[in-house]
């Protein structure tokens, strides 16, 4: 269980910074360092099970539908990695601390650094892939937070974005991937994924799930042709470059092929992508890298050559070749976080990172230098330090492949040419900040504090250690490593310094003095490389992200020109486009059914509504007449809900109706009083083809659905409703108790809706006219005494008909819904009569509150069956004894009910309360005589 | 007996409906129209009260309650709409 908390410590440790407070900077960097060390003590915890053989795991079923499980585990494999993310995490905290500006957000940064961390580290442990994934995306993001952290300069924001839209394609396709891989093994677990390989491996979609994945990886790990962010990536804080470039971002990539590689790897299209795409990556990261001006430049290209390094020997798929790229993403992550806090130290204490501007630093920056000379030497796969051991373990291992048959030579001497360019840019950096001249002008600089210098200092030394003692000191972890990687096959590892005069040493020898040559020609070469355009996957993206942009801005101006009606018309037709298809076989649009009779109720319901209808189109310009007319329409809709027995379903309409009503003359007053202008025939005669379409198809739907029989659910609810929810209104049961949950989503979006019109409405003022359309002014009597007396003699009898028709609402028909409407007419009706200062003196309630606690009713009612063990919104009921009353049935689901008045009698008034109350404050005064 | 009664006051009834429905499509002027409005709502109390006559049923009675209780509230928004513009003050 400590690795589930191992995890957890980083993840939600990221909040532990925004927590702490500003104090000062050295606590915050304290604080921030909390979670990756109690994170390592965690994982030191787990470590005795995995050297003793066993293999740590932690599982909690998440998702188990969709095969997503808390699955964790700690194999070799993870645990290097494990330890490098937290180790070098360390680090770079206690190195940011000194690095960040004074007044920056710190806290924000480190929140920003643990999330990173924690999500890295999820990779690294999940032992599901599909968690792995969802880490996957995370450090996506914790690196697009990171690199734009500078968000005011617009390098930041670009390099952010790049990164971020390369990698989550990448995160895609890995997906797909992923989802391929389940479905061929039935598993998700990596252990049964990485039992599997000879399944996969048979798959007839073997070739398109290695497709998937390995665009997902080598977009994540800058392999060539999508290396092309992480030379922008640096726009970042060079904290976060240390830490990308090392241990965590780049590294995700190269970590999925290693695990993966049981799974998927031992074909020849897996061995010849990854090393042909790795030796690309190694050549064309180095060759950059001699030409560049940029420190960082300098390393971030550096950075994709080592990772092409370490996709060749994956590639290569020996057993010692796999040791050696486990090996070297050791020892890269070492020297290349040393490097970036020596890069960033420079531009800290000098102001800049441009090699034509720096020299001579070595007399004052003696540490300074010390630490970059040696990280250097290190990637420059010098003796004595880590770098040479696996540059010579590289060299025999491409000696020894038969990968590439009569070309393997021609594939060795390639990587000499690598191996010769490295050294070469090494040289160039190192020679051009610590040696030659300096500026003229150079104010005098200095070492910086001892602090900040310790963690470069730190993992300077220890890659000079592993390259003295490898055996002792990477020998163990790589094993292991190896293990988890390729079983039994691991080789027994002989790391050391001298072997004795062989085939790899004399290329070695051969590639630093050519790398000398490089390193003194450099400018000559430069300036030959001049001479050819430079032709950067880059511009690519960045068109291709402008065209895109265009694209879509243009088909939204198209979608969304702001006309209401355009917007109308699109919907109307796309629906009549999809049901138009169904409807095609028009000679079978009548059902075996026939026809039902028709009476004279019928009839006149018919004409009524149709009257209505077209009345109200005829009439649109005079918008109250027209609204006179759709009024006729839903009081001949609930006439026919009568007429078909749905008693239920009238009250509502009616009640509706009403409220409606309100609702549009309170936005009636503030439209233009002016009707539009004509407009043209052509759009009339536009509109009038798509709504006859839009009627046409709707009618012959109708037609066809009831000429037919259908299978309906409503069988199950009538037997059901009064043993399974103890109420004999069908509808009303339907809502409180059967589809409880879709209620439950209605009231809160009622409520969300509400409080929205609320807060828009709170402090608008509106132009308000002073006479009408007509022009006549405005009756002087605000408040009619009939009217009056007639709201307050109705309000006692319209609460109480709301009440009964709440009680008996789960047997006949009723029910929260509709009395919660009646409710709220009759309260709006002493508005109307009262005005909004009366009738609020007399009833001080706040509706906000009456709706949200109506939510909160029906919530609790929801929870409560969670106390007696039963799923959300279970319902129960009972027959009780009262005196007087007599017998008396209660169900749970009235409570429930009794939450859905209240929502709706709060939702109602909120909005339409406060839309009348907007005209009181600012009414012109024209004021009443008596 | 009932049955005859129910036949004419039907009869009489969608009439007094075709009257309204004229009114409310020839107006002229909106009290006319919105009169004619109301006069529809009292109708259709009538008919739904018939209708439940008719099936002895007492289901619908309340649908008749509502519209006599609110129908007129619809029609006195508008009402104060043409008095004085803003319905609630």
């Amino acid at each position: 269980m400590s690795l589930l908390w191992t995890l957890l410590a980083p993840v939600a440790g990221s909040l532990l910074p925004l927590a702490a407070g500003r104090r000062n900077r050295r606590w915050l960097t304290l604080t921030a360092l909390i979670p990756p060390l109690l994170a390592l003590l965690l994982l030191s915890l787990t470590l005795p099970e995995l050297l003793a053989g066993g293999l740590p795991r932690v599982q909690l079923s998440w998702m188990p539908a969709l095969g997503l499980d808390l699955a964790l585990r700690l194999d070799g494999l993870s645990l290097l990695f494990a330890l490098l993310i937290l180790g070098l995490g360390s680090l770079i905290i206690v190195y940011a601390g000194h690095y960040l500006h004074r007044d920056e957000p710190d806290a924000r940064f480190f929140a920003y650094l643990l999330l990173f961390m924690g999500a890295m580290l999820g990779i690294v442990l999940s032992d599901n892939l599909l968690l792995l994934w969802l880490f996957w995306e995370l450090t996506g993001l914790a690196s697009f937070l990171l690199i734009g952290f500078w968000s005011r300069l617009s390098d930041a924001r670009r390099g952010a974005r790049m990164s971020l839209v390369v990698t989550s394609t990448g995160g895609l396709a890995l997906l797909a991937g992923i989802l391929l891989i389940g479905q061929e093994v039935g598993s998700l677990a990596l252990g049964d994924v990485l039992a599997a390989g000879e399944t996969l491996r048979a798959s007839s979609r073997y070739p398109l799930i290695v497709a998937l994945v390995l665009f997902g990886a080598f977009a994540k790990s800058a392999q060539f042709p999508l290396h092309f962010w992480l030379p922008h990536a640096m726009a970042a804080p060079t904290p976060v470059s240390a830490f990308l470039h090392s241990a965590t971002m780049v590294k995700a990539g190269v970590f999925l092929l290693a695990r993966l590689t049981p799974a998927l790897g031992d074909t020849s299209l897996w061995a010849l992508s990854l090393s042909l795409i790795g030796l690309a990556t190694l050549l064309y990261g180095a060759w950059f890298a001699l030409f560049e001006r940029d420190l960082k430049g300098i390393l971030a290209f550096s950075t994709i050559s080592h990772l092409g390094l370490i996709t060749l020997l994956l590639g290569l798929g020996s057993p010692l070749a796999i040791a050696a790229a486990l090996l070297h993403i050791l020892n890269h992550a070492l020297f290349k976080a040393a490097l970036f806090m020596s890069a960033g130290i420079i531009d800290h204490q000098t102001g800049t990172r441009d090699l034509q501007r720096l020299g001579g630093l070595a007399r004052a920056m003696p540490l300074t230098a010390t630490l970059t000379l040696m990280a250097t030497a290190a990637m420059a796969g010098l003796p004595p330090f880590n770098g040479f051991l696996s540059k010579e373990l590289l060299l025999a291992a491409t000696l020894d492949s038969r990968l590439f048959g009569g070309l393997g030579a021609a594939v060795t001497l390639l990587v000499g040419l690598a191996a010769l360019l490295s050294v070469g840019y090494s040289l160039r950096l190192a020679v051009g900040v610590f040696f030659g001249a300096g500026r003229p002008d150079e104010p005098a600089t200095h070492d910086p504090s001892r602090s900040m210098l310790a963690p470069g200092l730190l993992l300077a030394a220890l890659c000079l250690l592993i390259g003295l003692l490898p055996m002792t000191l990477a020998a163990p972890l790589v094993t292991l490593a190896s293990r988890a990687v390729q079983g039994s096959a691991t080789p027994t590892l002989d790391l050391a310094l001298w072997h004795g005069p062989s085939l790899p040493l004399a290329i070695s020898v051969v590639a630093v003095l050519g790398g000398l040559v490089a390193a003194l020609r450099q400018p000559q070469l430069a300036r030959i490389v001049a001479l050819f355009p430079r032709r950067d996957a880059r511009w690519l993206f960045e068109a291709g992200v402008i065209r895109l942009t265009k694209a879509s801005l243009w088909l939204t101006l198209r979608l969304e020109n702001g006309s209401l009606q355009r917007y109308l018309a699109l919907l109307l037709l796309t629906a009549v486009a999809m049901a138009g298809l169904g409807l095609a076989q028009v000679e079978r649009l009548t059902g075996e059914r026939g026809v039902q009779p028709l009476d004279g109720m019928l009839v006149l319901g018919a004409a009524l509504m149709v009257f209505g209808a077209v009345g109200s189109a005829l009439s649109h310009r005079w918008r109250l007449v027209s609204l006179l007319m759709l009024s006729v329409v839903g009081l001949s809709v609930a006439l026919t809900f009568v007429r078909f027995s749905a008693p239920d379903l009238a009250m509502t309409q009616l009640s509706v109706e009403v409220v409606s009503m309100i609702l549009l003359m309170l936005a009636l007053f503030f439209l233009p009083q002016r009707p539009p202008p004509w407009v043209s025939t052509r759009r009339i005669l536009r509109d009038l083809l798509v709504a006859g379409l839009c009627g046409l198809v709707v009618a012959s739907l109708n037609y066809a659905l009831l000429t037919r029989e259908t299978l309906s659910i409503a069988d199950f609810f009538l037997r059901e409703s009064v043993p399974g929810g103890g109420g004999g209104n069908v509808v009303n049961v339907i809502l409180v108790d059967f589809r409880g949950f879709d209620t439950f989503g209605e009231i809160t979006v009622l409520t969300l809706a509400g409080l929205a019109t609320y807060k828009l409405l709170n402090r608008m003022k509106l132009f308000m006219p002073a006479g009408n359309v007509e022009g006549i002014h405005w009756s002087r009597h605000r408040h009619p005494l009939i009217l009056a007396v007639i709201a307050q003699i109705l309000l006692p009898l319209a609460l109480l008909v709301s009440a009964y028709i709440f009680l008996r609402g789960h047997n006949q028909p009723g029910g929260g819904f509709i009395a919660g409407l009646i409710t709220a007419v009759a309260l709006l009706l002493q508005y109307l009569a009262r005005g909004y200062d009366w009738t609020r003196q007399r009833l001080p309630l706040s509706y906000p509150l009456v709706a949200v606690s109506g939510l909160a009713l029906a919530t609790a009612t929801g929870l409560a069956s969670w106390l007696f063990g039963y799923p959300f919104l279970t319902s129960t009921f009972g027959h009780f004894q009262l005196p007087l009353i007599g017998e008396l049935e209660l169900a749970s689901a009235l409570l429930f009910d009794l939450g859905v008045y209240l929502a709706v009698v709060g939702a109602t008034l909120m909005i339409l309360v406060n839309l009348g109350r907007v005209t009181t404050v600012h009414r012109p005064s024209i004021e009443e005589e008596n | 007996m009932l049955d005859t009664a129910l036949w004419i006051s039907l009869a009489l009834i969608v009439a007094a409906l075709a009257m309204n429905v004229a009114r409310l499509a020839r107006g002229p002027d909106i009290p006319d129209r919105l009169l004619a409005l109301d006069t529809i709502y009292v109708n259709s109390i009538a008919l739904i009260v018939l209708l439940g006559l008719w099936l002895n049923t007492k289901v619908y009675f309340e649908a008749a309650i509502l519209i006599a209780m609110l129908g007129f509230v619809s029609t006195m928004a508008i009402c104060r709409y043409l008095l004085r513009g803003d319905i609630i003050e």
